[in-house]
C-alpha cells in the first residue's frame, strides 16, 4: 500500500464526513422516518416543489432512529421523526426528544383519537388490522371480533405473523386497555392454540396461505391485502380475491387501528419548516395520496378515498388514545411470550 | 520460491528493535481500543438492574434463543463443513468434468446475503409458492393431504445459512490442500493407506487449523444473523436481543444477553486459538513440485462433477435465477435516476472499507509478529471480536460514544466560546467506516496474519541485518510476498461491506442509500419482487470480487 493511496482514501472519508455534516441551512428540513423512502420521499418532493424548503431524509427502524435522537441531544441534527405507529412515538415522547407543537391545521385537520393532547405527535394516516377469510370456507357470521377467534370452532384454521412484530404488540396492546392484561394472556394463549401453523413470514404472507388453503382466517393490515390485489403479481392477485375482508368489533370497541405519524424534535433547528411539513402531510393531496399509493386511511374525513378502499366499507375503529399502545407495548410483549406466541 | 520451515517465533525476542518497539506497540494497542469501543460501550449498560425481566426471559423464551442458537450452529457447522471441505478436496486433488469451472463457481454464494437467499427460497418453496401450488395443481391435493418440507423453519434456515457460508470452508480448506506437499499423501498412499485412509488420517488433519478458521467464520456469522433466523421465525440469542432491547424496551437485560451471546464467542475464539497451536504443520518440500491431479474413472469423475455442482446449483443458480425473473418483472420501475447513486454509494463505501481494513489489519498483525506479546495478542483478538456481534448493536455502540464525544466538545466550545460545533462525528460516514472496522476487521486481520505466518522469521532477519527498519521490512519484503492474499483480505472485505446492512441503516448520513438499503426496504415491504433488482446490483457487484479472488488463488498454486 503505498503512502499517497492511504492519504486519498484517508482525506476522502474524512471529505465525505465533512460535507455531510456541513449542511445546515433555514430553507432546510432534516427527517428522521421509520416510513420506507418508497412511501414518503414523493411526498417530501412534492413538499420541496410547493415551498422551496429542501427536505433531508434518512430512513430506518423506529427504535434505532429513537436511539440516534436521544443520542444527539440538543446538536440533533433533525427536526421531525416519523413514525408507523404510535407506540414508538410514545416511547419518543417518553424519552423526552420531542416538543409540543400548537397548529391552529393541525389540530382542526386531525381527529383528537389521532393526535397527542399536548401537540408532541400527530397522526398522518390510519392503519386497519382486520380479520380476512376465505370466501369459499367462512361464513361471515361465523365472525364477529378478535375475542372470538379463540373459539373452538377456529382450531387450526388461523394465519397470523410471528409476536416479534410491532402490529401484533400493538393490536395486544389495545386489547390490554380493553380487557386486561390476564383476558388478554388467556386469549393470546387460545390464539396460539388456534393457529394454523407457527407464526412465520409477514402480513401479505398470512393471506397467500390462507388463500391457498393452509388456513381459513388470517390477520393482516388492510394496506398488505390493498397492494395484493392492485399489484402486478397475477399470483398474488388471485390470492387476495379469494379472500374478504371483515371489520372485527364492530358491536363493541371497534377494528384495532394505529396510525403513521410524526412529532417535532426537542432541538430541531428548523423548526418552523418541520410544522410547515406536518401541515403540508396532511392537506388534502396528501391525504389522498396516502389511500391511493399505499391504501392507508387518511386521518381526515373529507377526503375522497380511492375506489377500492371505498369498496370495503366503512368501519368503526377503536378510538383508545394511541399513546395506549406505548405504555402497553412491553406488557403486550411479555404475555405473549407466556403464551408461547412465536 | 524458499522451502517453508518455519523458526519459532521466541526468535524474535533476540532482535534489537527497541526503537520502533514502542511505535507499533502503541499503535496496535490503539486500534485494538478504538475497535473495543463499541463493545465496552454495550457492557456498560450490563450494570443497569433487569432483574424482572430476567425471571421474565428464563420463565418464558430464554431455553428456546439457547437450544434454537445451538441447533443453528450446530447444523450450519455440519453443512458448511460437508460441502465445504468435499468440493474443496475434490477440486484440488481429481481430474474431473468441469474441475477449472468450479473452482470459482463454487465460490459465487458468497455473493448472495443470507436473507435474500431466504427470500427467494421462501417464494419458490413457500406453500402459496410455485412449486407447491404446481404440484397441488398436478395431483389434486390439498393441504394437509401431502407433505412438503416447510422451508421456513431450524431446517430451512440452517440450508439457507450453509448454502451461503461454506464458501468460507471451501476456500480455506482449498488453499489448505493445495498448500499440502505431494510427500506426505504419496508416503501415506505408499504405506498402503487407502485413499480414504490418507484423507483421513493426512490431509485432513494437516489442513485443519485452515478448516477450522473458516468454520469459526462462519460460526460468528450464524450467531450474527437476524435477517434470515427473523424471516424464518426462529427464535434465536440474535433475535432476542433485540426483542428484549426494542419490544420489552429494556436495554439493561438486552446488553447482558449480548454479552452472554459475546462469552460464547470468546470461546470459540480460543478454541480456534488453542486447535491452531497445538496442530502445526510445516511442509518440508517444494512448492514447486505441485502434484498432478488423480484422473477419475468416467462414473467417479461425473459423481465429483454432481458433488461440486450441487452447492453451486442451491447456493447460486436457483435463487440468482429467482431474483432474475423478478427483477425482468419489476426492473423499469425500479431502475430510477437515483439507481446509479445508490450503485455508486454501495461500491464507493465497500472498496474504501476493504483498503482502510486491510492497513488496519497489516499494522495489527505485524505489530503482533513485531512483539509478540501476550498483551498484544489479547489486543488483536478484541480487535477482531466484533465479527461475531450484531451489526445492530455494534452500530449503537458506535453511536452514542461517537455522539457523547461531540456533544461534550460542543459543549465545551458553548461554554468557553459561544459557538456550536454541532455533530462532527454522528451521522457521518466516519461513524459508518468506524462500524465497518469494527464487524469486518476480523475477516482481514485473519487472513493477513495467515499471510505472514507463512513468512520465515530469518526473511525479517535478514532483511534487517541489511539495514531495514521494520516499516520498510513489511513494505518492500512482506507485502510484496504476501500480494494475493492482501488481495483476498480486500476482496473479502469488500463483498461483506456491499451486502453489509443492520449498521449502514443506522448510522448513514442524510440522503444517502446504498443497494442493501433499498433492497432491504422494499423486502421489509414484503415488495420481494421489487426488491429484486437491487438485490441482483449487490450480488452481480459481489461476483467480480468473487471471480478475482478465484483466479488470484489459481495463480498463486499454479
Amino acid at each position: 500500500m503505498s503512502n499517497s493511496l492511504f492519504k486519498y482514501i484517508l482525506s476522502s472519508i474524512l471529505l465525505l464526513g465533512g460535507l455531510t455534516s456541513l449542511a445546515k441551512a433555514s430553507t432546510e428540513v432534516n427527517v428522521y422516518s421509520a416510513r420506507k423512502e418508497a412511501l414518503i420521499k414523493p411526498l417530501l418532493k412534492q413538499f420541496t416543489k410547493e415551498t422551496g424548503i429542501k427536505v433531508n431524509l434518512v430512513t430506518g427502524k423506529a427504535d434505532a432512529l429513537l436511539k440516534r435522537l436521544e443520542s444527539e441531544g440538543r446538536n440533533t441534527p433533525a427536526d421531525l421523526l416519523i413514525t408507523t405507529d404510535a407506540g414508538r412515538l410514545h416511547r419518543a415522547l417518553k424519552a423526552n426528544v420531542l416538543q409540543p407543537v400548537k397548529s391552529e391545521t393541525l389540530s382542526t385537520i386531525i381527529p383528537e383519537n389521532y393526535r397527542e393532547p399536548e401537540g408532541y405527535w400527530y397522526g398522518l394516516s390510519v392503519r386497519a388490522r382486520p380479520i380476512f377469510y376465505v370466501k369459499a370456507k367462512v361464513n361471515k357470521n361465523e365472525l364477529s371480533s378478535y375475542e372470538t377467534l379463540t373459539d373452538k370452532k377456529f382450531k387450526g384454521r388461523i394465519c397470523i405473523r410471528s409476536s416479534n412484530n410491532i402490529y401484533n404488540q400493538s393490536l395486544v396492546a389495545s386489547m390490554i386497555e380493553a380487557n386486561g392484561a390476564a383476558a388478554t394472556e388467556k386469549w393470546a394463549a387460545g390464539l396460539v392454540k388456534n393457529m394454523a401453523r407457527p407464526p412465520r413470514g409477514g402480513d401479505r404472507d398470512q393471506i397467500r396461505a390462507a388463500a391457498s388453503g393452509q388456513c381459513d382466517i388470517a390477520i393482516a393490515n388492510t394496506y398488505y391485502f390493498g397492494a395484493m390485489l392492485v399489484g402486478k403479481k397475477q399470483k398474488d392477485k388471485t390470492a387476495a380475491s379469494k379472500m374478504e375482508l371483515f371489520w372485527p368489533n364492530q358491536s363493541t370497541r371497534g377494528t384495532h387501528v394505529n396510525i403513521s405519524g410524526a412529532g417535532v424534535t426537542k432541538h430541531a433547528a428548523n423548526r418552523d419548516n418541520a410544522v410547515r411539513l406536518l401541515e403540508f402531510l396532511v392537506n388534502k393531496e396528501s391525504q389522498k395520496w396516502y389511500a391511493e399509493t399505499n391504501y392507508e386511511y387518511p386521518v381526515r374525513d373529507d377526503v375522497e378515498v380511492s375506489a377500492l378502499l371505498k369498496s370495503w366499507g366503512t368501519f368503526k375503529s377503536d378510538a383508545i388514545n394511541l399513546s395506549v399502545l406505548g405504555k402497553n407495548n412491553p406488557e403486550a410483549v411479555k404475555l405473549m411470550d407466556r403464551a408461547g406466541w412465536k | 520460491m524458499p522451502d517453508t520451515e518455519s523458526l519459532p517465533r521466541t526468535a524474535m525476542k533476540s532482535i534489537p528493535i527497541r526503537t520502533y518497539l514502542d511505535r507499533w506497540h502503541i499503535s496496535v494497542l490503539l486500534v485494538a481500543f478504538l475497535c473495543a469501543i463499541p463493545v465496552l460501550t454495550v457492557f456498560s449498560y450490563i450494570f443497569q438492574p433487569a432483574g424482572e425481566v430476567w425471571q421474565h426471559l428464563t420463565e418464558t423464551v430464554l431455553s428456546d434463543y439457547v437450544l434454537n442458537s445451538l441447533q443453528l450452529i450446530i447444523g450450519v457447522s455440519f453443512g458448511t463443513l460437508t460441502m465445504g471441505i468435499t468440493t474443496a478436496w475434490i477440486t484440488s486433488v481429481y481430474k474431473f468434468p468441469g474441475r477449472k469451472l468450479f473452482q470459482w463457481l463454487l465460490l459465487l454464494p458468497m455473493a448472495l446475503p443470507a436473507y435474500i437467499i431466504a427470500y427467494t427460497y421462501t417464494g419458490m418453496m413457500d406453500f402459496s409458492g410455485p412449486i407447491q401450488t404446481n404440484l397441488r395443481e398436478m395431483f389434486g391435493w390439498s393441504y394437509g393431504e401431502y407433505w412438503f418440507p416447510e422451508i421456513r423453519s431450524m431446517w430451512g434456515a440452517t440450508s439457507m445459512l450453509s448454502l451461503v457460508l461454506y464458501p468460507y470452508v471451501y476456500l480455506l480448506a482449498r488453499a489448505a490442500f493445495l498448500d499440502q506437499s505431494i510427500v506426505a499423501l504419496e508416503a501415506s498412499r505408499s504405506l498402503g493407506a487407502s485413499a480414504w485412509k490418507s484423507f483421513f488420517k493426512v490431509a485432513l488433519p494437516m489442513a485443519r487449523p485452515a478448516i477450522i478458521t473458516g468454520l469459526s467464520l462462519v460460526l460468528m456469522e450464524t450467531l450474527a444473523d437476524y435477517g434470515t433466523v427473523q424471516y424464518f421465525g426462529i427464535s434465536t440469542f440474535t433475535t432476542g436481543i433485540f426483542r428484549t432491547w426494542f419490544g420489552l424496551n429494556d436495554s439493561g437485560a438486552a446488553a447482558q444477553l449480548s454479552t452472554v451471546l459475546l462469552i460464547f464467542v470468546l470461546i470459540l475464539i480460543s478454541l480456534e486459538r488453542i486447535s491452531r497451536k497445538q496442530a502445526r504443520f510445516f511442509h518440508t518440500s517444494n512448492r514447486e513440485k505441485r502434484r498432478a491431479n488423480i484422473q477419475l474413472s468416467p462414473g467417479k469423475a461425473w459423481i465429483a462433477t454432481l458433488a461440486c455442482l450441487m452447492p453451486v446449483l442451491w447456493g447460486f443458480i436457483f435463487p440468482f435465477m429467482q431474483l432474475l425473473q423478478w427483477a425482468i418483472e419489476t426492473y423499469e420501475e425500479m431502475v430510477d435516476d437515483e439507481f446509479f447513486t445508490l450503485t455508486w454509494h454501495s461500491l464507493s463505501l465497500a472498496g474504501s472499507a476493504a483498503v482502510l481494513a486491510l492497513i488496519i489489519a497489516l499494522l495489527l498483525a505485524y505489530g503482533q509478529r513485531l512483539q509478540n506479546t501476550r498483551l498484544i495478542q489479547f489486543a488483536v483478538r478484541i480487535a477482531s471480536m466484533g465479527y461475531a456481534i450484531p451489526a445492530t448493536v455494534i452500530a449503537i455502540g458506535i453511536m452514542l460514544p461517537l455522539a457523547w464525544i461531540d456533544n461534550v466538545l460542543d459543549g465545551w466550545l458553548r461554554e468557553q466560546f459561544d459557538v456550536s460545533s454541532g455533530l462532527l462525528l454522528s451521522g457521518t460516514l466516519f461513524a459508518l467506516m468506524f462500524a465497518y472496522m469494527v464487524r469486518f476487521l476480523a475477516v482481514s486481520v485473519g487472513t493477513v496474519e495467515a499471510a505472514l505466518g507463512k513468512i520465515k522469521h530469518s526473511m525479517d532477519d535478514a532483511a534487517r541485518s541489511l539495514g531495514l527498519n521494520p516499516r520498510q521490512v513489511l513494505i518492500s519484503i512482506h507485502m510484496p510476498l504476501m500480494r494475493r492474499s492482501l488481495l483476498t483480505a480486500i476482496l473479502l472485505v469488500f463483498v461483506d461491506v456491499l451486502k453489509e446492512l443492520p449498521a449502514t441503516l443506522i448510522l448513514r448520513p442524510f440522503n444517502f442509500n446504498t443497494l442493501a438499503v433499498r433492497a432491504y426496504e422494499l423486502a421489509s415491504d414484503e415488495r420481494l419482487a421489487d426488491a429484486s433488482t437491487a438485490a441482483l446490483s449487490i450480488v452481480i457487484a459481489g461476483i467480480i470480487p468473487v471471480i478475482l479472488l478465484s483466479r488470484s488463488i489459481n495463480k498463486q498454486k499454479s
